[in-house]
């Protein structure tokens, strides 16, 4: 610890008011494709040089700003269901769909995520049925989807935990030879800017370096973890981390969808031809509450709120089909309508969802199960019956 | 005397308070311990009256808080860690087992780390995985370390603040589905007169069976005496509330008039408190026991989903099935 940190020093005073000092110097360079007024911007310079730049087509574009829409609109309900008591709690993307949605098309087939909890944009590009997520929530399972068959992992509560399986995942993608060619393999771990912190994320940040792993790090600094600012986990640029463990960080704008999109798409694509990994800062900020059981008004003002909503990832989109004449009025009304149509199918199987058998509780402890969970098993469900017909 | 009605959660508040107080080298460090007051609001105002460097939010890193608390403790403070849920300590546990719980032993005594770590721990509240696990068995298996943990707002206001006070690292468990629970706290009773830290209590006097519980575990067993009772049987429940060392002085006596024993937790019952605890009330009270020493914990696999928790977690209806098994030999 420095001299002058908080609990060292015997006069309990400090000498320079350090907490006053702004994390970052400045505005932050930002990779941006799409200005919050809906403006295209033809191409963007990384910190070393890179240029990025996208080329879709209008239907891509239109696809874009329905995926946007759409994961949302399934948030939005989530939450109300949660409110509703019907899940035990979420965590909202709300505000974030821009580098989720981004990133979550920048990845190929092939390619493998491993997501934290928030993370319902990217399994929303997986193809995965957005139902999956809830059941965790609700507390009727720990997580329903197939991992392999999707390459999109469990959803990870430990803070950091996934991005040492992350890396270990791509070194073995790079020992299977599967690096070095236009159609070589990817992984891609997500985390928050919190998890910058933890121990597990920093000695990823070691293997992936040395071990060249085909990995791509995409941390979306939502400016909080729970009640902490960012400042409580780093005093630099965290892209600007990725130096001192040997490969490249960037930061981008992570509400623009274009720019989260390019930016990881060109990681992705230098990891997939052996060139190892690399950090993406998807600077972005969470609109809602952490989780449903969290209380944002006692620790963030709303004029900071307020002065996000006005760099919207939809709104920006939505003016740039505007602009652009991609899109009309028949196009807008039809998303809605989509994402409300689904949102109300999801919500009807939320409700439909049963509990659990009790008895499953035993299932899955062991590949190959165990005599003694079996006798437990056969004792539990033997009491369980002496309640049969009783109001247990 | 003041005596006020608290919950446990806020006797815990008012005991941390009383601590920050009382010794200008105790310091309150965690994530979200500071504005938001931690996420069960356990540490609530306490920033605000207290100042950030004495109640410390810190970056999002378990080893990093025990391992800095270690620094800070051999530096002559006396931190006071909370882990933000039973299911975030493994990050931190080596700093635990390896660090915090030896250096007195290592040091043949000259480097003290008067610590307590504070965890909420236990199910019972609908979480989501990793927020309802019970790691009392991992501490208590360490030496050099000591685990308690309260059942009652009064034993949460006055061991927070003796744990605080002691020269040991302490693992504080704090029962977190009875963090709204309100009973009684004697506030201005000094600490020196309080029940000692490490002892078990007898939480019900009773005749014709002796139930062990602690923490969470506690309430159910008082809920299931209170039962029994109105079917004519007796139970005699007592309070742990220190697990390493195991105060079982007051459960011998117990068991030696009563004959029988059962001893309840939320872990899973493989090489559980529970083990141990049968063990050697058995190797004590073998000539008085009328039965074999049963245990009710929870089951041997990992902690469920929260829809099923209720038929995972002991209940009234388990404890008491236990206690008609003891009287069916
Ligand atoms: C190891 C660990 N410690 C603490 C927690 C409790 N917790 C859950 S989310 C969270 C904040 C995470 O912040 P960040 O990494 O920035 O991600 P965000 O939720 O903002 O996306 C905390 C402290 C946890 N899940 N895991």
């Amino acid at each position: 610890m420095a001299k002058g940190d908080p609990g060292v020093t015997t006069r309990g005073r400090r000498a320079a008011p350090r907490s006053k000092r702004p994390a970052t110097a400045g505005e932050p360079e930002l990779v941006q494709l799409l200005t919050p007024e809906g403006e295209r911007i033809e191409s963007a310079i990384g910190p070393d040089g890179t240029e990025y730049r996208v080329d879709f087509t209008d239907e891509e574009y239109r696809g874009l700003y329905r995926d946007l829409v759409l994961v949302r609109k399934l948030d939005a309900e989530a939450t109300a269901l949660q409110r509703q008591g019907e899940l035990g709690l979420w965590a909202s993307l709300l505000g974030q769909e821009a580098a989720q949605v981004g990133s979550g098309r920048a990845l190929r087939t092939q390619d493998m995520a491993f997501p934290t909890y928030r993370e319902h944009g990217v399994l929303y590009c997986r193809g995965i049925d957005p139902i999956m997520p809830l059941g965790l929530f609700r507390g009727v399972d720990q997580g329903g989807w197939d991992p392999n068959e999707f390459k999109f992992n469990m959803y990870t509560i430990v803070i950091g935990a996934q991005t040492l399986h992350a890396t270990g995942y791509a070194m073995g993608v790079h020992m299977d030879g599967k690096t070095g060619t236009e159609d070589g393999e990817a992984v891609i771990a997500y985390f928050g800017d919190g998890a910058t912190s933890q121990g597990d994320v920093n000695e990823a940040f070691v293997w992936a370096s040395v071990f060249n792993a085909p990995l791509v790090f995409f941390c979306q600094n939502n400016q909080y973890a729970i009640s902490e600012p960012l400042e409580r986990q780093t005093r630099v640029p965290l892209y600007q981390r990725a130096g001192g463990f040997g490969f490249p960080g960037v930061r981008v704008d992570g509400n623009d969808v274009l720019a989260s999109y390019a930016v990881t798409r060109h990681a992705l694509d230098n990891a997939r031809l052996g060139q190892g990994p690399s950090l993406i800062e998807a600077y972005t900020y969470r609109m809602g509450a952490h989780t449903t059981s969290d209380d944002p008004t006692r620790y963030r003002i709303a004029s900071e709120v307020e002065a996000w909503r006005a760099k919207d990832p939809i709104a920006r989109m939505k003016a740039f089909l505007e602009k652009q004449q991609l899109a009309d009025a028949d196009f807008f009304a039809a998303v809605d309508e989509q994402a409300r149509a689904e949102s109300v199918h999801l919500r009807e199987r939320v409700l439909a969802m049963p509990n659990p058998e009790p008895v499953t509780m035993f299932d899955h402890v062991y590949p190959n199960g165990s005599p003694e969970l079996d006798e437990q098993r056969a004792q539990f469900s033997k009491y369980m019956e002496s309640f049969e017909g009783s109001a247990h | 005397m003041a005596t006020e009605t608290l919950t446990l959660g806020k006797a815990l508040n008012t005991g941390l308070r009383k601590a920050l107080e009382n010794d200008p080298k105790v310091v309150i460090m965690g994530e979200d311990v500071g504005k938001l007051g931690g996420v069960f609001r356990i540490t609530d105002g306490l920033q605000k009256d207290f100042g950030d460097q004495r109640v410390i939010d810190t970056p999002l890193a378990e080893s990093g808080i025990i391992g800095t608390a270690v620094g800070l403790a051999i530096r002559g403070f006396r931190p006071v860690c909370e882990i933000q849920f039973d299911g975030f300590v493994y990050p931190a546990y080596d700093q635990i087992v390896s660090q915090v719980a030896k250096m007195h032993y290592r040091s043949q005594g000259k480097v003290r780390i008067p610590m307590v770590i504070r965890i909420p721990y236990g199910g019972g509240i609908g979480a989501v995985e990793h927020h309802s696990e019970s790691p009392e068995a991992y501490f208590a298996h360490t030496a050099g370390l000591k685990v308690v943990t309260c059942a009652n707002p009064q034993d949460a206001y006055t061991m927070i603040q003796q744990a605080i006070a002691s020269d040991d690292p302490i693992v504080f468990l704090e029962p977190k589905r009875r963090y709204w629970e309100k009973g009684p706290v004697e506030l201005d009773a000094p600490l020196s007169e309080a029940y000692p830290l490490h002892s078990a209590r007898v939480a019900r006097a009773g005749t014709d069976a002796t139930v062990l519980a602690y923490g969470p575990m506690v309430r159910t067993c008082l809920d299931a005496a209170t039962a029994a009772a109105e079917d004519g049987r007796e139970l005699e429940v007592i309070d742990l509330r220190t697990l390493s060392p195991l105060d079982l002085t007051a459960a011998y006596e117990s068991v030696k008039r009563t004959g029988r024993c059962v001893v309840v937790h939320e872990a899973p019952g493989n090489l559980g408190l529970g083990s141990e605890i049968a063990a050697r009330i058995t190797e004590e009270c073998f000539y008085s026991l009328e039965s074999p020493v049963l245990r009710v914990t929870g089951f041997d696999t990992p902690y469920p989903a929260s829809r099923v928790e209720e038929e995972y977690l002991p209940d009234l209806d388990r404890v008491l099935d236990a206690v008609d098994r003891t009287f069916g030999w």
